[in-house]
């Protein structure tokens, strides 16, 4: 069998700070294979974009440590690799999107420079991507990354492409930027793309253009795609598959139909509960109450426990290990059994 | 719906004092702060003793020993003594009060004053800003050292004219300091709601911009007390500062270099205070500033 | 009829034309002839993107800014011919929260200091005794859902949410009628954005508020409005009752704004 895209097993991950070493990835389990888009939900201090942060290693050591795990991108380790390979596979095979368009585009280059550079780095790696023969000039090189690069924008939506590439990034509006930086993304052609909340900082009209751009491009290119966000609303309309986190555990994944239609984990059950719909009567909001707990002596059982109204004893005795709902659909709670009648209340 | 649903967020069993406790585990985190700070306490001490402690006091009041003039460093005279017969040591210790007391009153005035002048243009804005930042940079276009001369020649030397000298040279760096500080916070949305509660422009200038634009100020003047320690001493070095019999360390290594190289204790003392002084303020400054601005820091 | 509680008229603000070094900047209409009522005790929703007009809007109301045509008036009085103690005295009955829970308070005042300041402020209307304005204080947290124990708390102490009660509680210090919210829970994870849009919903029962809120995010608005005014450039697109508005918009960019609405549609959730 060959191997999955991306497959993270038991990923450990400790901060340490001036109050101590704080265990902000408890044992992460995910695996991500071509043509899904995995949905990574969580509120603020969860985990999930030290997650996305750590797949291109990309989180500074110190302050953080890896204390166990190995993220396996197509069978090869990334956390024992030397860097430079580390930074081959970065922008080539895998590439990254932030949250911020404003600040991830040089403000003193043109567009087009910015992607030709990229262009550039990643033929370095794949000859293939600019399409023209092995022993081209530099000059003709530059002149294909140039045209790779007017195609790309092009092909993210940005209208009248070729000349725009000749635009400052503050002559583009914030979806423009976000579309800049997903084709400078794109542009090396890999294979795993993780987006960081690539459209929180945009309008909601912008964010549905770029959400679709996003799926496009996995029905396209056929490749895997990480999208790390803290609505649950994107997820739904966006994603294949969802992986809920809670303080640096996944607490439920699985198909994104199943864990929306039918949530186990008492926390996604909340995190439900807690978006206004259609429906919801004025006041009648369930808002989750605490919050989320102190990592750096966090107890040993499951880290919901202390917020979770279904919260018996032996819940803070053991981390719960992920529990088959049905399908590839898991959840880590033990008394999935207990709750299953209160799904629907 | 007549309940009102109690947070349950968890109670942060904090200090109070936490603040402060973390900045000082910053600090220590560095060694050169903490060397800073040593330095700085010692120069500090002697500000305060160093005329009691001297062990030849009388050489301080001007006393004179024409027998044991030129003694090069030994136990009696640690750093020898100078054509006069005075022991260098005690003038350097009781030198320590003038230097790093002018110093003090210079910054401590030209914040006062260049505070002022920055708050007012940055908070009013208009007219005012234009008129006092002209003000200030045609101060700067004068050099300091030549500023301090002329108004040192017009009130006549001592200490305080002195120290009332170099301060009108030294505003400008904190009145555009401040102002700058103030326009940035001005834009604070803490200041938005003060302004929408109501509250008067004193109210929301003392309240609520200048508690947060401290932090900067401070950590200006910490760097800067050794240039004026030294800038002190160059008056004093020219002649136009503190007179002898008062021991200043400028004054001390101006007498002392008609003596070079032969009696060169008698200049290495002040300048070895001075060197000291100065870089324990400026280490002191650098990690002040690394605790209390960390967005300025490297 | 319900009374108006403020009415904005004709509405039209333009940013200058600056001179810079490279030449003259172009002008910028921000609010072209906007008129809204809003009712006393009702929740009023405006929805609008970045570059809307909608901070523009907030801005004018509280008086930070003054338009370049039309009247905003409050209880039928023009803000505009206010003299300045009588603007005072207006600040102690419109009130705003921020969207930021992280800048709106000043790190350098304790709890205490922050919820008295419009007491303090206010002080000639309401006329209170130092013990009383702590008593007060004490009161509102846990009227937001605090306690008399964070007093003397600083704000870094505090999560976002509970910085955002802060904020509440300090509108609410003065005794207003009218609350502008301005984003007030686009900041916060969504457990907490549940609690504090319940808590707003709970105060306005309680204290017989109006809310004016502010909002890009159609599902809060829609939770918690009773009428809706969806802003676009400047412009009134469409004005009407929240579930009008939502279940058969009229203008184009209604349309689009409510189809482009990213929703967990579930079955369950009917019940």
């Amino acid at each position: 069998m060959t191997h999955p895209l991306l497959d993270i097993r038991n990923l450990h991950l400790t901060m340490t700070s001036f109050d101590g070493a704080a265990h902000v990835l408890n044992g992460i389990d995910l695996t991500v294979n071509r043509g899904e888009i995995w949905g990574l939900v969580g509120e603020s201090g969860c985990g999930k974009s030290l997650t996305g942060l750590s797949i291109s290693r990309l989180v500074s050591t110190p302050p953080a440590r890896y204390i166990d795990g190995e993220i396996l991108f197509e069978g090869r380790d990334i956390l024992s690799l030397p860097a430079k390979e580390v930074q081959s596979l970065r922008g080539k095979r895998i590439g990254m999107i932030f949250q911020d368009p404003t600040t991830n585009l040089n403000p003193s280059y043109r567009i087009g420079e910015q992607l030709v550079d990229v262009a550039l780095a990643a033929a370095r790696h794949d000859a293939s991507i600019l399409d023209c023969p092995p022993n081209a000039s530099r000059r003709e090189r530059r002149r294909a990354a140039r045209r790779l690069a007017g195609d790309m924008l092009d092909r993210v939506g940005i209208p009248n492409a070729e000349a725009r590439l000749d635009n400052y990034p503050h002559e583009f509006s914030g979806g423009m930027r976000q579309r800049v930086l997903i084709a400078m993304a794109l542009i090396g052609r890999p294979d795993l793309l993780i987006a960081d909340e690539p459209t929180t900082a945009l309008d909601v009209s912008v964010q549905a253009q770029i959400l679709k751009l996003l799926k496009g491009t996995v029905a396209d290119h056929f490749i895997g795609v990480i999208l790390i966000t803290h609505n649950l609303g994107v997820v739904a309309e966006t994603c294949s598959h969802v992986a809920v986190m809670y303080a640096g555990n996944i607490v439920e994944s699985g198909p994104v139909a199943e864990v929306i239609e039918r949530p186990a984990h008492p926390y996604t059950k909340a995190l439900m509960a807690s978006i206004p719909t259609k429906h919801s009567k004025r006041g009648s909001l369930n808002g989750l109450g605490g919050s989320v707990p102190n990592l750096i002596s966090a107890p040993p059982g499951c880290r919901f426990a202390p917020r979770c109204p279904h919260a018996v004893e032996a819940c803070t005795q053991t981390l719960p290990k992920p529990v088959q709902v049905g399908g590839t659909h898991h959840a880590a709670c033990i008394r999935l059994t207990e709750t299953e009648d209160l799904v629907d209340a | 719906m007549s309940e009102i649903a109690q947070t349950s967020e968890a109670e942060i069993p904090r200090p109070a004092d936490d603040r402060l406790r973390r900045a000082l585990f910053r600090f220590r985190q560095s060694k050169l702060s903490m060397l800073g700070a040593a330095v700085v306490a010692i120069v500090l001490f002697f500000t305060a003793f160093g005329t009691v402690l001297a062990p030849y006091p009388e050489h301080i009041a001007g006393a004179v020993d024409t027998a044991n003039r030129f003694q090069p460093p030994s136990l009696t005279h640690p750093f020898g003594t100078n054509e006069l017969g005075q022991d260098v040591l005690s003038l350097v210790m009781a030198g320590a009060t003038v230097s790093v007391l002018a110093g003090f009153g210079v910054v401590l005035i030209g914040t006062l004053i260049g505070t002022l002048v920055g708050a007012v243009a940055g908070f009013v804005g208009g007219w005012t800003d234009e008129g006092l930042m002209r003000l200030t940079d045609l101060t700067l276009t004068i050099p300091s050292l030549i500023l301090a001369m002329a108004i040192a020649a017009a009130l006549g030397p001592g200490f305080t004219n002195m120290v009332i000298a170099i301060s009108l040279s030294w505003w400008p760096g904190y009145a555009r300091l401040v102002r700058g500080e103030v326009l940035a916070a001005r834009e604070e949305v803490y200041v938005t709601a003060a302004r929408a509660i109501g509250a008067n422009p004193s109210r929301i200038l003392f309240r609520h911009i200048l508690p947060n634009v401290v932090s900067p100020i401070i950590v200006k003047m910490s760097l800067d007390m050794g240039f004026a320690i030294l800038t002190v001493a160059g008056l004093g070095f020219i002649g136009i500062g503190v007179r002898p019999p008062t021991p200043e360390w400028g004054t001390l290594l101006s007498l002392s270099r008609s003596y070079m190289p032969d009696y060169w204790w008698t200049a290495m003392a002040p300048g070895m205070a001075m060197f000291f002084a100065v870089f324990g303020f400026n280490l002191l400054g650098d990690g002040l500033r690394d605790i209390l601005d960390p967005k300025a820091r490297r | 009829m319900p009374e108006p509680i403020l009415q904005i008229e004709n509405v039209s603000k333009i940013y200058g034309a600056r001179r810079t070094l490279f030449g003259r900047t172009a002008e910028v209409q921000a609010l072209n002839n906007v008129s809204i009522s809003v009712q006393k005790g009702e929740s009023f929703g405006l929805v609008g993107e970045s570059g809307s007009g909608k901070t523009t809007l907030t801005r004018s109301i509280l008086h930070l800014e003054t338009p370049t045509a039309g009247r905003i008036l409050f209880e039928g009085q023009d803000l505009a011919l206010l003299s300045s103690a009588e603007l005072r005295r207006l600040r102690a009955r419109v009130q705003i929260v921020f969207q930021d829970p992280y800048a709106s308070l000043n790190p350098r005042m304790s709890v205490r200091d922050i919820v008295t300041e419009p007491m303090l402020v206010h002080n000639d209307i309401l006329n209170l005794s130092r013990v009383q304005r702590t008593d007060r204080a004490a009161e509102l947290l846990s009227l937001v859902g605090l306690g008399p124990q964070h007093l003397s708390r600083f704000p870094h102490e505090f999560s976002g949410g509970q910085r955002q009660r802060i904020c509440i509680a300090r509108a609410l210090a003065s005794g207003p009628e009218l609350l502008l919210l301005d984003e007030p829970t686009s900041a916060l994870d969504v457990s907490v954005q549940a609690q504090v849009l319940n808590l707003l919903c709970d105060l306005q029962d309680r204290l017989g508020l109006t809310y004016f809120f502010i909002s890009h995010d159609l599902a809060v608005v829609r939770y918690l409005c009773d009428r809706v005014a969806l802003i676009y450039r400047g412009e009134l697109v469409e004005e009407g009752e929240t579930d009008e508005i939502f279940d058969a918009p009229k203008s184009d960019y209604a349309k689009m704004l409510i189809g482009a609405m990213p929703e967990v549609k579930v079955r369950g959730n009917a019940a």
